[in-house]
């Protein structure tokens, strides 16, 4: 049996729980994507865009789902111990694919946004939701998230109405905790209209030492003139797998930046998808690994550039110890008639050893005659010259070597523009590379 | 300080030293001369470690030690330092994080508390001074950027660091202008004391003039075929090498 055919008898015998546990908005594609879904089945490695991950080989295993929406019985503010604290975010939980309901003392918005339960505010605001949810996740496409769409339930709704600045970070933990092999599909539609401002941090963290499979999808509406910041920083541990699909569509003007940072994982497939509709637009999209063991980080990314004066700069760097594997597949579309795009990518990569595997494969495909772009990737090995200069000053091998690492990762780092997290992450950067952070640190159970 | 004896080593297999014997005391300088290719520049680097090298034969002990079982961060620990030909550009590493790292793991090595953040940033300010390093390149990443004359000073800075017992300039000179080479060959002279002794390898008399040497060897096809007094570098730098390959049979 192939690994789609659990889920398409899942989805035909448990398609009216499912609905009934989720909000109407949230109902209405799932059978287009159940549709979808069948004829697509999951994408083999012949799929140029999953050349570097082996898609039914980790949805194949037997995964509990709660369909059911049960409560887990956990207080994430008690068991979680942040990695980013004294951030002064406005701080939110989502355990597995839910929502949590706890709310923080310290979340604190300005009047007119709404950030909260997909499902709740999908019922509260149909108009709203209905506008954006899976406008931008095509599930004609893309086998992940068409099965994304037919079992997600829940998730996160973040809208700034137009103008509003969110001066506080928005902080989002997502929480894997389960007693069995557990799977979650977890959904993020994000909304900034014209000249509304905000940033997002999402981390993922899990919690028990079982397998995890997550699916998320996330959709980033940027209004014109509006500025969005999301990092995504992922610290779970060797048997999570985590397939995220992000979709952001920029109109004029609009500046996003997108952080994708995996300091520990199992197997971890980012998709990332730009559509730079409006002029002016500009999006910073960068990526970083350290990776070890038999870890494995997969960046997908294609920027669309649609129409003229917009800009777009990629910097992706891997650093890959053990025998893990990195890959990078990164596409910029110039369009006809898209004069003046300014595009840069880049992707530098470290192996540390010989069995370490990095895989990369810039593409551009330009139709358009006035415009900038460049593209680079290499991939190599810590400079002995360097090394060897360190040590002759008394500093060890090992510690030279850890100087050159986080040296190669900061620039990365830099590009963030909240400096309380930056901070943050030179630190977590250098725990990872001591070793400190082999285990989620969250964990009540790994502690 | 420094005893070689009979040292031979090889690099992929060639071999470049074929026995030298050095005798260094506390407090003296000692030039080491010789044409390109002598192996002058390998010396030094088997003396720190370098990996690419290969002992193969003789011993070398410093301070009593047997410096040749020691890790390259050790021999620098013990108080051997080497002010590099080129020294090495590292990017995203900035000198104070570097000079830190290095100061606090000699310490370590001795037993000695890590410098507070202010005691350190005092300790920079101070040694910056001997070499006129300006703040700005003690801000910016290890060497990049550097003019060859700002790298070159840069190396005695750091020598002031870490204050070695040991210190060997491998053609410090080179590429240094007269105002760079006098303010580079006065840090030297500044940081010289009764128990710290110097390898002045260099091709040419005029840094000699500044850092004035006790005995004057020179190195040939892998030895040390003549030893003598200061004056024999006044005598290579006015008829060349020709007469020693002669006096050699050559």
């Amino acid at each position: 049996m192939k690994a789609e055919q659990q889920y398409i008898d899942l989805f035909t015998q448990c398609e009216a729980l499912v609905c009934r546990k989720s909000a109407e908005v949230l109902n209405a594609p799932r059978a287009k994507a159940f549709a979808d879904f069948e004829r697509l089945g999951f994408p083999t490695r012949k799929d140029e865009k999953y050349r570097y991950t082996d898609v039914d080989k980790y949805f194949a295993p037997d995964y509990g789902l709660n369909l059911n929406r049960l409560e887990f019985p956990v207080n994430p503010y008690e068991v979680f111990k942040c990695d980013v604290p004294n951030m002064s975010t406005s701080l939110y939980f989502v355990v597995n694919d839910s929502f949590d309901k706890h709310v923080h003392p310290s979340a604190k918005l300005p009047e007119g946004v709404l950030f909260g339960s997909l499902k709740d505010i999908a019922a509260e605001h149909p108009e709203l939701v209905r506008k954006y949810y899976g406008k931008l996740a095509d599930t004609s496409k893309d086998a992940v998230t068409a099965l994304n769409t037919m079992f997600a339930q829940d998730g996160v709704l973040m809208y700034v109405p137009k103008n509003t600045v969110v001066e506080r970070p928005v902080q989002l933990v997502n929480i894997l905790r389960a007693d069995v092999n557990f799977m979650v599909n977890r959904r993020i539609l994000i909304v900034l209209e014209e000249g509304a401002q905000a940033r997002l941090l999402v981390c993922d963290h899990a919690m028990d030492e079982v397998n995890f499979l997550s699916t998320q999808v996330v959709e980033v509406f940027a209004g014109e003139n509006s500025v969005f910041d999301l990092y995504e920083l992922e610290e779970t541990h060797n048997s999570t797998v985590r397939f995220n699909n992000l979709y952001v569509k920029q109109e004029a003007n609009s500046n996003v930046l997108l952080n994708g940072i995996t300091l520990h994982n199992g197997t971890t497939r980012n998709t990332v998808e730009v559509q730079l509709s409006g002029r002016g637009a500009e999006v910073s999209l960068c990526g970083m690994a350290i990776a070890d063991k038999n870890e494995q980080v997969d960046n997908h990314t294609f920027i669309d550039h649609q129409v003229p004066d917009c800009t777009s700069n990629e910097l992706f760097k891997y650093v890959l110890d053990g025998q893990a594997v990195g890959a990078f597949a990164g596409k910029v579309l110039v369009r006809e008639g898209a004069q003046h795009t300014s595009s840069r990518q880049t992707n530098r990569n470290l192996c540390a050893t010989r069995e370490a595997r990095m895989y990369t494969q810039p593409q551009l495909e330009i139709y358009a005659d006035d415009v900038k772009c460049s593209h680079g990737a290499t991939v190599g090995q810590l400079d002995e010259d360097a090394l060897f200069y360190m040590q002759q000053r008394g500093i060890s091998l090992k510690e030279a070597r850890l100087l050159l690492m986080f040296a190669f990762v900061n620039e990365v780092v830099d590009h963030i523009r909240m400096d309380a997290l930056k901070d943050r992450l030179h630190l977590l950067v250098e725990k990872r590379f001591r070793g400190e952070l082999s285990k989620c640190r969250g964990c009540a159970i790994c502690k | 300080m420094l005893e070689i004896k009979d040292l031979h080593a090889s690099i992929n297999g060639k071999e470049i030293l074929k026995g030298i014997n050095l005798t260094v005391k506390s407090g003296e300088v000692h030039a080491i001369m010789g044409p390109n290719g002598s192996g002058k520049s390998t010396l030094s680097n088997v003396l720190v470690g370098h990996p690419a090298y290969e002992v193969t034969k003789g011993t070398v002990t410093f301070g009593g030690k047997d410096l040749l079982a020691m890790s390259p961060a050790d021999r620098s620990h013990e108080g051997l330092f080497l002010s590099f030909q080129y020294p090495v550009e590292i990017p995203g590493v900035s000198m104070v994080n570097f000079m830190r790292t290095a100061v606090n793991e000699q310490r370590k090595y001795k037993g000695l508390p890590a410098l507070t953040a202010g005691e350190f940033l005092k300790l920079m300010r101070q040694k910056r001074e001997v070499v006129e390093l300006d703040s700005k390149l003690a801000n910016r990443s290890v060497n990049e950027g550097f003019s060859g004359g700002e790298k070159k000073r840069n190396e005695i800075f750091q020598m002031a660091m870490l204050e070695p017992k040991l210190s060997i300039l491998d053609e410090t000179d080179s590429g240094l202008d007269i105002d760079a080479l006098r303010i580079v060959a006065e840090g030297v002279n500044k940081l010289k004391t009764p128990e710290t002794s110097c390898i002045v390898i260099t091709h040419y008399q005029r840094l000699l003039d500044y850092i004035k040497p006790d005995v004057v060897h020179v190195l040939y096809k892998g030895r040390i075929v003549k030893t003598a007094g200061p004056e024999l570098a006044l005598e290579l730098e006015e008829k060349g090498y020709d007469w020693i390959k002669k006096e050699l049979g050559e």
